[in-house]
């Protein structure tokens, strides 16, 4: 039998599963107002700081559609390979529940601002590709605390009102790793356009898995469970190999899956269904009377599409392509959009070009990381690398006193040049001082001549270490190798 | 034709008690207007563009500035319950 691309196959006695699974991502966008109210859209307020008549659902408000959250679901829509709907507009989503203070979710619902689209990503040593179901617009809910010492609900509405891009994947994933590279790719993707935090922490990027099994080579899908919850990329997937080990166990033992809502709790490693909106399906969408529709121009559509950047997996291309850089390193480059362009404006100063990545990769992304900073906020200007590097290059300093100084210039925005005069890091490249030197510690050590000359070579290297200690680690090392092995040559 | 269990489901999603009585009248209202609707649904309506609003304006939106919101005070003017600046609601489980 040929297995499924991919397919996580569960072979037990004559019954093979594929397991297939779409994802729904929420994108919080970063605008500064509220999706339909003038509220500040801000992360950690204090309670209900951010709230009006119209995000609170007060009777008589009236929602107005902020134009920034439609320019950025088109741009979104546009970077996931999406036709864009040039006809706009809003659906009530009708459920009871106090983080919804109006009854009723603003979405949308048969015009979504964007459908029929793709992401393509690699994918455990090839490329995959999966279909975008639609991106579509609505408002996000309060956030409810479960008090249990007061034995009631504590509600915020700060995040009431915040806009939300909606992204609905096809059932077009076949194992958990493949749902863990989508997700990868698509937060690179949306990083890319600067539209949203992506964080998951802050909850500005979330994710529910719908997975199914059938048995191998049915084209009908099987009944879906609905995960949520999932707090990270990596929760997604231990939370979809649960749940098709779940369902496999359930049909082989002649049970049937049935659709629930699962809310996945990482710590125990276990799903327990959701009780609360189990009878809140029936949505009764219809029209949402407070808000006229919107239609779009084509000119207006263009012009989000030429404003959209250069996309992560054009880029990788690219810079493969233009500085001769491998996969691995370009790949760790694209991860941050500044961090490529900052790549990019040191090769413009600095020609060896595996050379700046390989200093970028390694020596500025360990200043990144141990800042705990992004690249924008490293106050370490393209030129101050380059000079680095070029100082490093024509031996006035060692690779390492270059690594080391690195976190320095990046404290001090000090010029590479007035650090190592300031902190007398110069190498001593000077022949005569040098050859002085070797004098002395060869005269010294009589024994390791002795070793050398019976060709014990690597007996040099305890000569460039004397050496080096004399002149307080100042000693250019290439030279003094050089000079050593031409001295042993000559006898 | 519209039953009365039809009548209580949907009562019940938007939240709505209601008498026997009632529900007998809410059928047979509702009957009405989906049999009205029927009607509607009949008609010939090719070359009449279709609707979502009754309003003949489209495109209406806001610049994304900032606007005050409400003081706490107003916030929590007609807040039944309240608790450290969170509105108070009976327990709802998740
Ligand atoms: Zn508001």
């Amino acid at each position: 039998m040929v297995s499924a691309p991919g397919g996580l196959m569960s072979q037990t006695g004559n019954m093979d599963f594929e397991t297939v699974i779409g994802l729904e991502v929420h994108l919080q966008l970063k605008t500064q107002t509220k999706i339909f109210c003038g509220c500040r859209n801000v992360f950690g307020s204090e309670a209900n700081a951010n709230v009006c008549p119209v995000c609170l659902g007060l009777p008589g408000s009236l929602p107005v559609l902020n134009r920034q959250v439609l320019l950025d679901g088109i741009k979104v829509g546009l970077a996931l390979n999406c036709d864009i709907n040039r006809f706009v507009k809003f659906d009530r989503k009708n459920y009871y529940y106090p983080d919804l203070p109006k009854g009723y979710q603003i979405s949308q619902y048969d015009f979504p601002i964007a459908k029929k689209g793709w992401l393509e990503f690699p994918c455990e040593g090839r490329s995959k590709r999966v279909g975008i179901t639609r991106a579509h617009l609505e408002e996000d809910a309060g956030k409810l605390i479960h008090d249990d010492r007061l034995n009631c609900t504590l509600v915020d509405y700060n995040r009431t009102g915040t806009p939300l891009v909606e992204i609905v994947s096809e059932p077009d994933m076949h194992s958990p790793q493949e749902a863990y590279d989508y997700l990868t790719a698509l937060k690179l993707t949306l990083s890319y356009l600067n539209v949203s935090d992506c964080d998951m922490e802050k909850g500005s990027l979330r994710c529910d898995a719908n997975v199914s099994i059938r048995p191998v080579g049915q084209t009908k899908l099987g009944t879906k469970a609905e995960l949520k919850n999932m707090n990270s990329f990596s929760a997604v997937k231990r939370a979809v190999e649960h749940e098709v080990e779940r369902q496999t166990r359930l049909v082989l033992s002649g049970g049937q899956v049935v659709q629930e809502t699962l809310l996945w709790d990482d710590a125990q490693s276990i799903t327990v269904p959701m009780r609360s909106k189990e009878d809140a399906h029936d949505y009764r969408y219809f029209p949402e009377p407070d808000l006229v529709p919107f239609t779009l121009t084509a000119a207006e559509v263009e012009s989000v599409q030429i404003g959209l950047p250069e996309l992560p997996s054009a880029k990788l291309g690219r810079i493969r392509q233009s500085y001769g850089i491998n996969e691995y390193d370009a790949t760790i480059l694209i991860q941050d959009r500044s961090l490529a362009d900052f790549f990019e404006d040191c090769a413009r100063l600095y020609s060896d070009y595996k050379n700046i990545c390989n200093w970028i990769n390694v020596a500025v992304l360990k200043e990144i990381r141990s800042r705990k900073v992004g690249l924008a906020d490293l106050p370490l200007k393209p030129e101050t690398l380059a000079a680095l590097i070029q100082r490093v290059d024509d031996g006035t300093i060692s690779n390492l006193v270059g690594k080391d100084i690195l976190s320095g210039l990046v404290d001090s925005g000090k010029s590479v040049d007035t650090v190592i005069a300031e902190q007398g890091l110069a190498q001593i490249s000077d022949d005569a001082a040098l050859e002085k030197v070797l004098d002395e510690v060869i005269a010294a050590n009589p024994k390791t001549v002795a070793e050398v000359k019976a060709g014990k070579t690597a007996a040099m290297g305890f000569f460039v270490g004397q050496a080096m200690k004399k002149m307080q680690g100042k000693a250019n090392p290439k030279k003094l190798n050089e000079m050593l092995t031409r001295r042993f040559q000559n006898g | 034709m519209i039953d009365k269990k039809t009548v209580y489901y949907v009562a019940a999603l938007a939240r709505l008690r209601i008498e026997d009585a009632e529900a007998e009248r809410f059928a047979r209202n509702l009957d009405d207007i989906l049999q009205y609707i029927d009607k509607l649904n009949k008609l010939d309506v090719d070359g009449v563009r279709p609707t979502s609003h009754v309003l003949a304006v489209e495109n209406v939106y806001r610049d994304d500035k900032v606007l005050p919101s409400l003081s706490p005070e107003e916030a929590f003017s007609f807040a039944v319950e309240q608790h450290e600046r969170h509105y108070k609601v009976p327990k709802v489980i998740e």
